[in-house]
């Protein structure tokens, strides 16, 4: 055994020191990227999915696109804005090209909003940007109008989720055409050029792209899902930029001074959702009194108890111990400095001795039993921030079990309402009509909103201002509907916030590269750090 | 002959239908798939598409007898995930696989049967004590952390080999392979080492045992009596009688490396089946979870039907018709 290993590795470097000049001469040319979840189409348009989303940028473009800090910045589109109260109007970026050479127009736009709610067998659609649109107009080749049945304002934001394709080239494609390559042509900064599914996808520059110049000629983005195994391979070489860089090796990354580590807090928070459906006097399925037998109300229909609860936890403890400082308290969705971000509202004081008099107020001087939930296979240490929070909840009275489970069987029964309390994310677009209409509105299939309300939170003065909110143009105004809205939801305890995620890269060192908000890896954010 | 053969075939047949079952009842209790795919913004007219669009919006049992129906016409249904047919996902991920199954399994015999047999008729040396004692670590040893400290060590300490994924690709007869290239037997050496350890040492205990049992037969006796040189007593007499044992056991960890070689394939970024299983059953991809499993069946029973006949060669008083 140990022979065959010794002869394998004598072999190994034999092998390495022949071919060495050619190899060392493509690496300063290919940027071999290791990203940790796995893309699961190359369709722009079939499975709406972070991963998908990040190659997607790399090979189309978009109307409008986002900087790093998710602002809307001009694409395929110059300008844009409202001429009518239903009526958006973009200017189109002219002499731009398709990978094979087609020109882009007002006509692939038609045909790209068109396809959206007509691709098969989609898990996940693109279909909700198209459905607020009644008619398109072509007003010239490089000027579209689209036209809603009711004031929207959030058709820009929209058409940052939406990948141009080609009229001429994409007639009648379907996700397999894009899956083997011979479809996936966009105006984006890179071609591709080899898709092995669920392993890697190798991409060429593309020369005529119309903005920044990419800096490499080749990539190879390769799905590395195993955490530990990522950051070895970056260790060792193989791999230039990692994504999702395992808390528990930051701190030997930041010291190396090979390696550098670029992050940004984002835009996902964590929280706790609680049981808004029961009433007070139903029993909420996992709480019951102190000897186990069911209680007869559910006390988390008291604003003071979901006080006290959120009250109980030491956000900064689990920020700096258990995300080992990948994480920042919040006390609400959005981070500061983005758009509809609430000024002033802090994450919860911490106060133990606060939340027990508030317990003992709402008539819980004993506490009660709840059992607290999550998954364990889902967000950075999922598991061991909820036994955390259970501790603490433990500590103020609320005998709490933690029951974490893997996502798959969790999601589902967060959705039939099965848990009092459980720890979920969010992960939002930069303007809070996105968590206000999924997470906080109430849940309605005519609105379609609360989607993703797995509480049941349901406040009539949230709706009014989200409603208001929704057909408001003014952006200014907006924003301050949207606060308010946020302000009674964060007062009422709608959900606790526990923290927003920090998300992390990491490059050897030569490479610089600039971390985004919304978690894409994609590799024009890389560049040679001398080119900065 | 030709009877046994097609009993096996009724028992695999018998045997693929209740998987089929079983896999569907057991996605449908563990949750909804559209729940996990869909995009969290999604509202719940977008979600009763995606349900409808997926045919999750029937009764399970009609949804089996759809299965069914398809499957008698060789479709196995689309992947959720992917929208490709499950079983071209699927064969399209078994090279790599195989390769790997291949190169562990044979780097187990060729290493696990001569320091076997040393053992076993050197019991008492150095190296017999030194082997045994290795083997017990490769029994013992998580593969996980094993395939870790490989990348440690030849990966980024010594910067020997490459830390994962599969190397270069020739293809033959449509299919790729990456034994067939020095970069990807650079990328093969670790992952399949990685997988045969076990294995090494499974074979080298058989071995061992089995030649200490032989030696004390009547026939090695008398054949030593009779003058016949100690090479050709080990390597015809002893040799042969202890090979069913091994070929039982390789055969059947062969079969387990093809199907489960999961940890292995996650750690060292290998794009085999069994990244892409593990995967599916995380997002209830039943369509590719079943046809996996199906395929996986079906495997099994060939391995066996091919010990079986082996033993046969081996060992001529195991006769296939005999019940």
């Amino acid at each position: 055994m140990r022979n065959s290993i010794r002869n394998t590795a004598v072999a190994a470097v034999s092998a390495m020191i022949v071919g060495m000049p050619a190899a060392q001469a493509q690496q300063a040319q290919t940027l071999n990227m290791g990203v940790g979840s796995p893309v699961t189409s190359l369709d722009p348009h079939y499975h709406q999915l972070s991963p998908n989303n990040a190659v997607s940028d790399m090979i189309f473009g978009k109307l409008v696109e986002t900087d790093h800090a998710a602002r809307n910045i001009p694409g395929l589109a110059e300008s844009w804005r409202a001429v009518g109260p239903t009526v958006w109007e973009f200017k189109l970026r002219p002499n731009v090209t398709f990978h094979n050479g087609n020109a882009f127009t007002a006509e692939d736009v038609v045909a790209t909003i068109q396809r959206l709610p007509n691709v098969p067998n989609s898990p996940s659609s693109y279909a909700a940007y198209a459905r607020p649109i009644v008619r398109m107009e072509i007003v010239d080749p490089l000027t579209i109008r689209f036209h809603t049945a009711e004031p929207y304002p959030l058709l820009p934001l929209d058409m940052t989720n939406v990948r141009i394709l080609d009229s001429e080239t994409h007639a009648n494609v379907t996700t397999d055409q894009f899956n083997n390559g011979s479809a996936a042509i966009g105006t984006g900064p890179w071609r591709v050029v080899n898709h092995r599914n669920g392993d890697r996808i190798e991409f060429v520059r593309n020369d005529s792209y119309w903005g920044d110049k990419p800096a490499f000629a080749r990539v190879n983005y390769r799905m590395v899902t195993n955490n530990a195994t990522r950051t070895a391979s970056l260790l060792s070489g193989d791999l230039d930029v990692i994504d999702q860089v395992p808390t528990s090796d930051l701190a030997r990354l930041r010291r190396d001074p090979n390696f550098s580590v670029s992050e940004t807090v984002g835009l996902r928070l964590i929280f706790l959702g609680l049981d808004h459906l029961r009433g007070a006097d139903e029993n909420s399925p996992q709480i019951t009194d102190n000897d186990g037998r069911p209680l007869g109300r559910n006390p988390l229909a008291d604003v003071r108890v979901r006080r006290a609860l959120s009250m109980a936890i030491d956000r900064k403890a689990i920020a700096e111990r258990v995300m080992e400082g990948a994480a920042t308290p919040s006390g609400q969705f959005l981070p500061p400095g983005t758009y509809s971000h609430v000024p002033g509202l802090e994450a919860p004081e911490y106060n133990p001795d606060a939340a027990r008099r508030l317990l003992t107020e709402a008539g819980y001087p004993n506490g009660f039993r709840i059992t607290l939930s999550g998954p364990n296979d889902r967000y950075v240490n999922d598991a061991r921030i909820i036994q955390a929070v259970g501790q603490m909840w433990t500590r103020i009275g609320v005998r709490t079990a933690v029951e974490a489970q893997t996502w798959s069987t969790f999601v589902g029964r967060a959705g039939r309402q099965e848990f009092s309390s459980f720890l979920i994310g969010w992960g939002s677009n930069p303007d809070a009509s996105h968590p206000l209409r999924n997470i906080l509105g109430t849940y309605s299939r005519e609105r379609g909103w609360g989607a993703s309300n797995r509480g049941r939170f349901s406040n009539a003065e949230v709706d009014a201002l989200l409603t208001q909110s929704l057909s408001e143009l003014d952006e200014q105004k907006r924003e301050q509907l949207m606060i308010q809205a946020q302000r009674i939801a964060a007062d009422q305890v709608a959900v606790i916030p526990m923290h927003i995620q920090t998300n992390m890269w990491a490059t050897r060192r030569g490479l610089t590269h600039q971390a985004r908000v919304d978690e894409l890896t994609r590799a024009q954010d890389t560049r040679p750090a001398a080119a900065r | 002959m030709s009877v046994y053969l097609l009993r096996r075939l009724i028992q695999a047949g018998g045997v693929v239908l209740a998987m089929s079952i079983i896999v569907f009842i057991g996605v449908f209790a563990i949750g909804d798939p559209v729940e996990i795919l869909i995009s969290p913004d999604a509202d719940q007219m977008e979600r009763e598409r995606a349900v409808a669009a997926l045919g999750l919006d029937k009764p399970l049992w009609h949804q089996y007898l759809i299965f069914l129906g398809k499957a008698a016409q060789g479709d196995l249904g689309r992947s959720f995930v992917f929208n490709e047919p499950a079983l071209e996902l699927i064969l399209q991920r078994m090279p790599a696989t195989l390769e790997l199954a291949f190169a562990a399994t044979f780097g187990a015999i060729l290493i696990g049967l001569p320091l076997g047999l040393y053992a076993g008729l050197r019991p008492n040396s150095v190296g017999s004590k030194a082997i045994m004692a290795g083997s017990i670590l490769g029994f013992s040893l998580p593969t996980f952390w094993v395939g870790l400290m490989l990348i440690m060590v030849f990966a980024v300490q010594l910067g020997w080999l490459p830390s994962t994924g599969r190397g270069d690709t020739v293809e033959v007869l449509g299919t790729r392979w990456s034994f067939l290239t020095w970069n990807g037997l650079q990328h093969l050496a670790m992952p399949a080492l990685n997988l045969a350890l076990f294995k090494i040492s499974l074979v080298i205990r058989l071995t061992r045992a089995g030649v200490r049992e032989t030696m004390l037969m009547d026939y090695v006796k008398f054949a030593r009596a009779k003058g016949l040189s100690p090479f050709r007593v080990t390597f015809v007499h002893v040799f042969k009688n202890i090979l069913i044992p091994v070929v039982t056991v390789t055969g059947l960890e062969f079969g387990s490396t093809i199907a489960f070689s999961v940890v292995t394939e996650s750690i060292f970024a290998w794009p085999g089946m069994g990244k892409l299983i593990i995967d599916s059953i995380n997002v209830l991809d039943r369509p590719v979870i079943v046809a996996y499993l199906m395929i996986v069946v079906l495997m099994f029973i060939t391995i066996n039907l091919i010990v079986d006949l082996m033993y046969s060669v081996l060992d001529p008083r195991v006769r296939l018709e005999s019940k």
